[in-house]
């Protein structure tokens, strides 16, 4: 992963110093090897910060829906998941896709801080990872970790490609894996309803409405969120009861559906670790069997299965009965 | 401060016989807002209008409610009654307490209660109603015949006849439909290309009329009076302005194993054809599956031997698009399948044969030039057994539910031919029931029975096998109590028809509903039997259901009647209830793009104020409420709110639903 920090960091010099592009958006350090955070770099004296490892799992293409309208091209670092949100925004016309300067970068899986300190490590000083092994240096010692235990859980039925690219930096080449990311919604299909009721019930709970899924969410981009407007009715509702202010998610999970490309984020922030990315997925797998496969992201242009009408679509009966297509 | 009025009307007994309106009216002088409350016998009548004028007036009222029956009857009316009064008249709610209450319960005492919920729902929304005014938008003077049948002529040769342009796009190469199959006629037993083709030559000599044949209808965007459709001509692989039918190429092409759909695929024909003499146009078509050349590049003989140059093997389909003002749908039939009807013998037995390949069977211009022989072996029949019904008010699932209508008459016309034509043979007819309403379809019936000597036999047919080169039929004799078998040489289905398949998609390029039939659902079953719920659309022929010709044709003067009464206007009023986005919430984001059937949504990039001095250009979406026709498909699909529906406003529709949910 250093060869490819090199690389990025090298072309964003490039970038910048030619003047072709007037910032670059990527990662920078924090406090602690596990935190680094998106940033805005303008000049080549601000890279000094500029990291690229295991723990830069933020999605860094929402950013560019104010990065796009500003003067001068913006080069962005985008991981194979974060081209489909990529798309997404210039489908719906709120990224400049003209102002922007695409550098697909190599991800191999990120890491999960929360996961690693669950092992009971704390004080985490330094990680290297060589092949599935991760080696975690703490205030108490060295730690061997296997990998796929430590993932972020986007990271682990992660089967995506980059959609798009100006140019790209990938010097090591993702093992191709078979995995089935439909595994945990189709044990929440399995149960019976009063027992999903119950599931999401006791999840919904420990939300704090600390909005950071909907700000983090490259589909809730809405200029004026419904929740902030107190025009839509809906604000004094959620006084009434505890689990209505809960359902937040379920509105936001149908607001999002059919355009979120899963792409996990929701669950990634999530300081309560709310399984957030299920609701999406509940949805993802439905359109994917009413309607066919559709992946939201994987074109910038085109209509969305739950936005056009074809012959084949499912009547609804079908959609009422869940049948598959 | 809002002043509403709530008029509940009985209807007669309809509404009063079981919700208790008195107690409605009453109910309602509490409700908040409420200033004037009040019952009349029927509220649509000249007195009840007056009651509402007066009140309006009197207590100077901001808003009505009419407690009554579903607004598709009386809305129209109840908002102009209110516009005579000087009151807006889309401050007018209809609570639905008919159709939607009084018919469908039974206990007094539970309709009243919903009776008030309905009345209260329709309150709530009220209060939140706007004055809106409706625009104007003109009309194409222009229709659209989809099917170029018996229907689909007769309308487009009506509104020519008025005097307006019709295009007839037919997705065969000719006009002419399943008439122009037919041999006669029931009840007079006239000759049905004799009486058919003068009408399409007429189509094709109306200077009023454009024929487009071997086309289909790809796309339709636009409403009433300005429907942008896009038509697909099909590649003929002929030049249509060059060609003039004169045959040499069907003689000279050396693919003649084609099957020839027209004669009903009892014999063949050439890849190169023009399906039938009184083809409209008279002009040949290739069949691409069949042609040698299309399929290997080699061959070309019909291109040598034509004498205008006509063929053009490098035609491609073409699109073009026009403006209509009306649509009439008059897409036909076809008989069903038989697959599920084993027990007839149908697939196995090649003397087993349906009415549709009796009457090629039975023309001059058929397979066997209007001598009646056996498939099978060319031999004339002597005992002929007609079975009626086939798939038919069938309960089993196999078939159709409904009744096919044509089918008592034709085979009474066929028994009666037969037995006039060749009088030595026998003929018997198994029968539900036999259906002959109509003007001389009764006597029609009575006479191949009493006259012709035609054996109809009251009963349901078991089986048909083959024994030794007959046809076995098992059936039952109803009257006389007994199982039977009919030692027979030719067995006619009198086969159902069902709409023609390509009906659902023309259904829903056009929006026009179909039922559970795929017949195209009418406006009102008794009051608007021709016209499709989607205005500007309307229906001929069995695309709407089960008739037979002298209908069909009626059908079809009644939408020309209709759709010239569109197209004299020049100009419509527009619906005032349509999308309003939110410029300061939209994203911009194209959705409401996306799912816009009237294509009534464009963007703009507009400059906004960010505070601070600065501003920011966005994109944002803009109706334009000419053509918006107020579906809400928009308002639902905006993910942040932006776009609203005028009349009925998500406010509105809230506030209905609270009004429901209160206790």
């Amino acid at each position: 992963m250093k060869d490819v920090e090199m690389k990025m960091l090298e072309r964003a010099k490039a970038l910048l110093e030619s003047g072709e592009v007037a910032r670059v958006i990527g990662w920078k350090k924090g406090d602690f090897c596990f935190d680094p955070a998106p940033a805005s770099f303008e000049t080549v004296e601000e890279l000094d910060n500029f990291v690229y490892d295991y723990f830069c799992g933020a999605n860094l293409s929402k950013y560019l829906i104010q990065m796009s309208k500003k003067e001068g091209k913006t080069a962005v670092f985008l991981k194979p998941c974060d081209t489909y949100s990529f798309n997404q925004l210039v489908k719906e016309h709120r990224i400049k896709r003209e102002n922007v300067y695409v550098i697909a970068v190599e991800c191999m899986a990120k890491l999960d801080i929360e996961k690693i300190k669950a092992k009971g490590i704390s004080m985490v000083e330094s990680v290297e990872v060589v092949g599935k092994e991760v080696k975690v240096t703490s205030a108490y010692g060295v730690e061997t970790l296997y990998k796929p235990d430590v993932v972020l859980t986007k990271c682990a039925t992660c089967t995506k490609t980059h959609q798009v690219k100006d140019e790209e930096i990938i010097l090591h080449e993702r093992p191709a894996r078979d995995v089935d990311r439909f595994e945990e919604v189709a044990k929440l299909e399995a149960m019976t309803a009063d027992e999903r009721f119950a599931f999401w019930r006791e999840q919904l709970s420990k939300c704090i409405r600390c909005n950071a899924c909907r700000n983090v969410c490259p589909a809730c981009s809405c200029v004026k969120c419904v929740f902030d407007n107190p025009a839509s009715g809906i604000a004094a509702k959620a006084n009434d009861d505890k689990f209505e202010e809960q359902l937040f998610h379920v509105i936001r999970a149908f607001h999002v559906a059919g355009r979120c490309t899963d792409c996990g984020e929701c669950s990634r922030v999530c300081p309560q670790n709310i399984p957030l990315h299920l609701l999406n997925r509940k949805f993802i797998k439905d359109i994917d069997n009413l309607y066919g496969e559709y992946q939201a992201g994987e074109t910038d242009e085109g209509k969305t299965p739950l936005t056009s009408y074809t012959e084949g679509d499912a009547e609804p009966n079908d959609v009422m009965n869940g049948e598959a297509k | 401060m809002q002043r509403i009025g709530v008029f509940i009307c009985w209807c007669g007994s309809n509404i009063a016989a079981t919700v208790d309106v008195v107690k409605v009216a009453e109910v309602m002088k509490n409700e908040p807002g409420v200033v004037f409350s009040a019952n009349y016998q029927y509220m649509c009548s000249e007195n009840g209008q007056q009651l509402i004028k007066q009140a309006i007036k009197e207590h100077n009222l901001t808003g009505i409610v009419v407690g009554s029956c579903s607004p598709r009857m009386h809305e129209a009316t109840f908002r102009k009654t209110a516009e005579a009064a000087g009151l807006n008249p889309y401050m007018v709610e209809i609570a639905n307490i008919r159709e939607h209450c009084s018919w469908i319960h039974k206990d007094m005492d539970e309709a009243t209660e919903k009776a008030i919920i309905l009345v209260r729902t329709a309150i709530a929304k009220v209060k939140l109603n706007a004055p809106l005014t409706a625009g104007e938008s003109p009309v194409v003077k222009r229709a659209l015949v989809i099917g170029g049948g018996i229907a689909g002529i007769q309308a487009a040769l009506d509104i020519a006849d008025a005097g307006f342009e019709v295009d007839i796009v037919e997705k065969n190469a000719t006009i002419g439909g399943r008439m122009a199959q037919l041999d006669k006629t029931f009840p007079t037993l006239d000759c049905s290309a004799c009486i058919l083709t003068p009408k399409m030559v007429d189509c094709a000599q109306h200077e009023k009329i454009d024929i487009l044949s071997y086309s289909e209808v790809e796309d339709v965007k636009g409403f009433v009076g300005n429907f942008n459709v896009k038509i697909r001509r099909k590649a003929r692989y002929v030049d249509e302005t060059k060609c003039t039918g004169c045959k040499v190429c069907m003689d000279k092409c050396p693919s003649k194993k084609g099957l020839n759909a027209f004669n009903m695929n009892l014999n063949t024909r050439p890849a190169i054809h023009i399906p039938f003499a009184q083809a409209i146009p008279n002009v040949a078509v290739i069949d691409p599956e069949q042609c040698i050349k299309l399929k290997t590049g080699k061959c070309g003989i019909c291109q040598k031997f034509c004498g205008v140059g006509a063929i053009d093997y490098e035609q491609k389909d073409t699109f073009i698009e026009r403006q209509y003002g009306a649509i009439v749908v008059a897409t036909g039939f076809k008989p069903i399948a038989l697959d599920a009807f084993n027990e007839y013998g149908y697939a196995d037995n090649k003397d087993v044969i349906t009415s549709l390949e009796l009457e090629r069977l039975m023309n001059a211009a058929g397979p066997t030039n209007g001598v009646l022989l056996r498939p099978s072996d060319g031999t004339h029949p002597k005992v002929i057994t007609f079975i009626q019904c086939v798939g038919s008010r069938d309960s089993s699932g196999c078939g159709k539910p409904y009744c096919s209508k044509i089918c008592c008459m034709y085979t009474a016309k066929h028994a009666m031919l037969l037995r006039e034509k060749y009088p030595d043979t026998e003929v018997h007819v198994f029968y539900i029931d036999v259906r002959t309403p109509g003007k001389n379809y009764d006597e029609f019936y009575r006479r191949a029975v009493e006259q012709y000597g035609v054996d109809y036999i009251k009963g349901m047919v078991g089986k048909v096998y083959n024994e030794n080169g007959k046809l076995m039929v098992q059936g039952s004799n109803l009257i006389d109590n007994e199982q039977i078998t009919i030692e027979s040489d030719l067995v006619v289905l009198a086969t159902a028809i069902e709409p023609e398949p390509s009906v659902r998609k023309v259904a829903t390029l056009l929006t026009a509903s179909i039922d559970t039939n795929n017949f195209l659902t009418e406006s009102h079953a008794k009051l608007r039997p021709v016209e499709s719920p989607t205005a500007g659309v309307y229906l001929a022929g069995v695309c709407q259901g089960p008739k037979d010709i002298p209908e069909t044709v009626s059908q079809a003067s009644a939408c020309a009647a209709k759709v010239i009464g569109l197209l004299v206007k020049d100009k419509l009023k527009t619906n005032p209830c349509v999308a309003i986005p939110d410029e300061m919430m939209c994203n911009g984001c194209s959705q409401c793009a996306n799912v816009c059937a009237y294509g009534a949504i464009t963007y703009v990039d507009k400059e906004f104020r960010l505070g601070g001095g600065k501003t920011e250009v966005r994109r944002v979406a803009s109706v334009n409420p000419a053509v918006c026709q107020g579906c809400g498909a928009c308002t639902v699909t905006c993910p942040s709110g932006a776009m609203d529906l005028k009349g009925f406003s998500s406010k509105q529709i809230m506030s209905e639903v609270e009004a429901i949910c209160k206790k």
